[in-house]
């Protein structure tokens, strides 16, 4: 069914779609209108869910892992300070291996208090072992929740699917709704190997000295890097279905190109654009979208890129003192070509500066050149700063 | 790829417009994009939302710089933003006004027309004297001199994108759809577009 929905709607519909038993949630914008939506549909006995309208995020997502520990499809969403507050149970999810499904609309950290895109939420949450993938449009939540749910339960690992605030989250726009039938094959009830059970009693968080505890976290590196290509595999099923394929990495253009733009999210939507503005003027130019961060898909990048000379990457984000966080994962996937590939660092449309062809297009001419707007900071060039 | 912008007050529902307008158009089988200038804006206070019209799936986001298309939710805004900001020098301006009201605002360039909202609001019991309901009035203005959005796929959309009250909303869209003047060019637009 063809339907007109925005980015945060059409992260309700996949949640019903995926029959998922518990929420748990706090409401932050952009985010509220997917906790609001689905009280809606629980309340009216549209999702056959149990909905706890909980006192925080921490609070959120621990009785998500609980709940998820007990065997239910469990689905929470937050923002920026929301998901900042859940730090510490965001390690213990990943750590206790439930395959808890968060969204997560990527708005700027205060101060300077701002609801608007900003990607330093999610990445600054990188090292907590969760699964992150960030969504292009709406039919790109839609579907990659339904994957997230596939992969989570498989992988014994929590996917957070990222929308960019208001460029995704309020933005309508057509997609495609699967049918309720096509979702349950692909995506049968999850059955937990092994869950909180009072008549088969077990231990959970154990205690442990070491002995054990490199074993266990070298198991779970082990598991998550095996995510990159799971992701994937089960994308590919899904595009059986539904002839959508959300692959970890897209390239644009990328056959011929001696220079290549990188980012996450709805920008790299526009990048394309900008790509076939500059490919009208001779530029041997392509794109790429990073649409997993974590595991970081750092083979199937390599590969899609192999014979670019000069990558430009966009972050919406930054570590401070350092550069561009999507800029330093793409220099650590690239080490073994240091010396051979140029890596130009942007960090620009953040707290509502839109990206658009008209602010990509300089970029990629100041990469080149040097000539341009942008201001250096360490190693990354700023754009949209007061002189 | 045609742009429309409305500019409103927080509360009037500029937003519900814009996506009431994009879904009609929806179908007619365009690709469409709706988005709110979201922001800490609270009753009362100016607000904008955009539509985005294409033959092709869109991929730009965000402000449309270049709007074709400006309806203005509120003619009190006009003193206060500049609501012909960058629109092409050939935009259609659609303002809910008196007729009789003194509405210079814009360029000769411009096609401007205009469209009592609020004495048809009031007519069909959408919101109050002093807060009516009138974005779906205008809307039905808008199908009139648009020249390519069909009242009937606006009814449709009405009827789904609205929460309460669909039947007076589709009432009174149609007869702003009749009640639109002209204040400035011509009334009926060039077809294609896209």
């Amino acid at each position: 069914m063809k339907a007109v929905m925005m980015g945060t709607e059409a992260a309700t519909m996949a949640v019903k779609l995926a029959r998922v038993q518990v929420v748990s949630a706090y409401p932050i914008t952009p985010q509220t209108v997917i906790v609001e939506s689905l009280a809606d549909i629980i309340g009216r006995g549209e999702l056959k869910a149990k909905y706890l309208p909980v006192e925080s995020e921490h609070t959120a997502m621990s009785s998500c892992m609980g709940a998820s520990m007990a065997g239910a499809r469990t689905f929470t969403a937050t923002s920026s300070q929301g998901l900042a507050y859940m730090h510490e149970m965001l390690h213990f999810t990943a750590g206790e291996r439930v395959p808890v499904v968060m969204v997560n609309c990527n708005r700027a950290m205060a101060p300077p208090w701002n609801l608007y895109c900003d990607h330093t939420d999610s990445l600054s949450q990188r090292d907590t072992g969760w699964i992150q993938y960030y969504c292009v449009d709406a039919q790109d939540v839609l579907d990659s929740i339904l994957i997230a749910y596939a992969v989570a339960e498989q992988a014994l690992l929590p996917v957070m699917i990222n929308l960019d605030a208001f460029y995704l989250t309020h933005t309508s726009e057509p997609l495609d709704v699967p049918d309720q039938e096509t979702v349950d094959l692909f995506l049968p009830p999850y059955r937990a190997l092994n869950k909180l059970d009072v008549d088969d009693p077990k231990t959970f968080s154990i205690v442990c000295g070491a002995d054990l505890f490199s074993s266990i976290k070298y198991k779970r590196q082990g598991d998550t890097l095996a995510v990159a290509r799971l992701w994937d595999q089960v994308a590919e099923r899904y595009n059986r279905h539904f002839n959508r394929l959300h692959p970890t990495v897209e390239a644009y253009r990328t056959e011929d190109a001696d220079l290549c733009i990188i980012g996450i999210g709805t920008a790299t939507g526009t990048m394309r654009l900008a790509v076939d503005r500059l490919r009208e003027e001779g530029l041997k130019i392509g794109s790429l979208r990073l649409a997993m961060i974590r595991p970081f898909p750092r083979e199937v990048l390599q590969r899609a890129i192999a014979k670019v000379k000069h990558v430009i990457v966009i972050d919406r984000d930054v570590s401070f003192g350092a550069e561009g966080i999507v800029a330093q994962e793409v220099k650590a996937g690239f080490f073994d070509r240091r010396g051979e590939l140029r890596i130009t660092g942007f960090v620009a449309g953040v707290g509502g500066n839109d990206m658009t062809v008209d602010t990509i297009i300089p970029m990629v001419r100041q990469a080149i050149s040097g000539d341009g707007t942008a201001v250096e900071a360490g190693m990354s060039l700023w754009a949209e700063v007061l002189p | 790829m045609v742009g429309i912008r409305f500019h409103g007050r927080g509360g009037q529902g500029a937003v519900v417009a814009s996506k009431i307008l994009a879904h009609a158009y929806f179908k007619q089988g365009l690709y469409v994009q709706a988005f709110p200038s979201f922001g800490m804006e609270r009753k009362g206070a100016a607000v904008s939302a955009f539509v985005r019209l294409d033959s092709a799936p869109i991929a730009e986001r965000g402000d449309i710089k270049n709007p074709a298309v400006v309806i203005v939710l509120d003619f009190t805004l006009l003193r206060k933003v500049d609501v012909t900001r960058c629109a092409k020098p050939d935009a259609l301006i659609l303002l809910n006004c008196r007729e009789n009201e003194n509405h210079n605002p814009v360029k000769d360039s411009f096609r401007v027309a205009g469209v009592d909202a609020v004495k048809i609001a009031l007519q069909h019991g959408l919101g109050s004297k002093s807060a009516p309901i009138i974005n779906t009035v205008i809307l039905g203005a808008y199908a009139r001199i648009s020249g390519d959005l069909e009242l009937a796929n606006l009814l449709e959309a009405i009827a789904t994108g609205v929460p309460v009250n669909q039947k007076q909303n589709m009432a009174a869209a149609e007869v702003a759809y009749h009640a639109v003047f002209s204040i400035s060019g011509e009334l009926n637009a060039d077809k294609n577009r896209h």
